[in-house]
């Protein structure tokens, strides 16, 4: 099993064996529950369907109702499909899936969505410098600048940045540390920042 | 106790000494030198505790050769083996800004009896 699903519990920090902090995010990962095995033979690769996060019956419709009644697990709120190793143990329907796959050390990215930033300006979005502060300027501060010649080119290039909306976009962080596998609370503390508010769902992959 | 602060429960360091601003401490922070791994004590005042649980700190402020020094210990620092409070002051700040003013006598703080 490569990876697993979490939930974004908050940052803190931690000391590590030198006695260094080192800034963490907490994620509630699993437990997760197998829905769904897909095997080379029928569906053309190999991977698993997992589902985290249980919610009640009544606000399950009925195609999922069943799909969670032929895996015997209650109804969960998000489903997302992982590779699985060969080499391991196969994963059969119904069966649970802890932080125990992890390991302290091992690194991982982490897949979420971003914040979103409502409609941003090119300062924000793009890292553009704005304007100068001070001689007499007047609005020109978080002003983004020309945006082309006239003459020639006498159009817009594609690809310069403009303001637009920002944020709320699917995106992965590579290569962050594992610094502990909390097995009792399910809990995940993983060096540095992931994507997303409080409460986001976040896949976690093994790489 | 909210979740995040349940993550890191065992990094709380459970057996300090009861102690705040105004007290003088004797801090015996580990130091790395090379290799080896020595002792060495910081002592002075207290002059401000700050921030909850993980992440709360002290500010121990003494004068050394005529120059005074300030250092800020994370309060559940690994690095930190011991915390002695030598000596209970009689302050009615919480934050003793004010002793960076002054000098000699004047920067004394009565004793808590």
């Amino acid at each position: 099993m490569t990876g697993i699903i979490g939930k974004k519990i908050g940052m803190t920090r931690v000391f590590d064996k030198t006695g260094q902090r080192i800034v963490v995010t907490v994620i509630q990962a699993g437990p997760c529950y197998v829905t769904e095995v897909k095997t080379k033979d029928i569906h053309g690769y190999d991977a698993v369907q997992l589902g985290f996060d249980e919610k009640r019956e009544k606000v399950t419709t009925a195609p999922l109702r069943g799909i969670f009644k032929k895996a015997g697990v209650k109804p969960l709120r998000v489903l997302k499909e992982f590779q699985a190793f060969k080499a391991e143990s196969p994963l059969k329907l119904g069966d649970a899936v802890k932080v125990d796959v992890f390991e302290e050390g091992d690194q991982v990215s982490v897949t979420g969505v971003s914040k979103g930033r409502g409609f941003a300006g090119t300062v924000k979005r793009h890292g553009f410098g704005g304007g100068p502060k001070t001689h007499g300027q007047s609005n020109r501060h978080r002003a983004p600048g020309s945006i082309g010649q006239s003459s020639y080119p006498s159009r817009v290039f594609k690809g310069i940045g403009m303001p637009g909306r920002m944020g709320g976009k699917k995106v992965t962080v590579k290569n962050l540390n594992i610094v502990k596998v909390d097995k009792e609370k399910d809990y995940l503390l993983i060096e540095g920042a992931v994507p997303g508010h409080i409460n986001n769902y976040v896949f976690i992959n093994k790489q | 106790m909210n979740k995040v602060d349940l993550a890191v429960t065992d990094q709380i360091n459970s057996d300090l000494p009861d102690f705040g601003p105004g007290d003088t401490v004797a801090v015996h922070a580990k130091v790395v030198e090379g290799d080896k791994e020595r002792i060495q004590v910081f002592e002075g005042v207290v002059i401000k505790k700050k921030g909850k649980g993980i992440n709360a700190t002290f500010t121990v402020r003494k004068i050394s050769q005529g120059i005074g020094v300030e250092r800020i210990f994370p309060l559940h620092s690994p690095r930190i083996a011991k915390i002695e409070r030598l000596r209970a002051g009689k302050v009615r700040r919480a934050k003793l800004y004010y002793l960076r003013g002054l000098k000699g006598k004047a920067a004394r703080i009565e004793e808590k009896r």
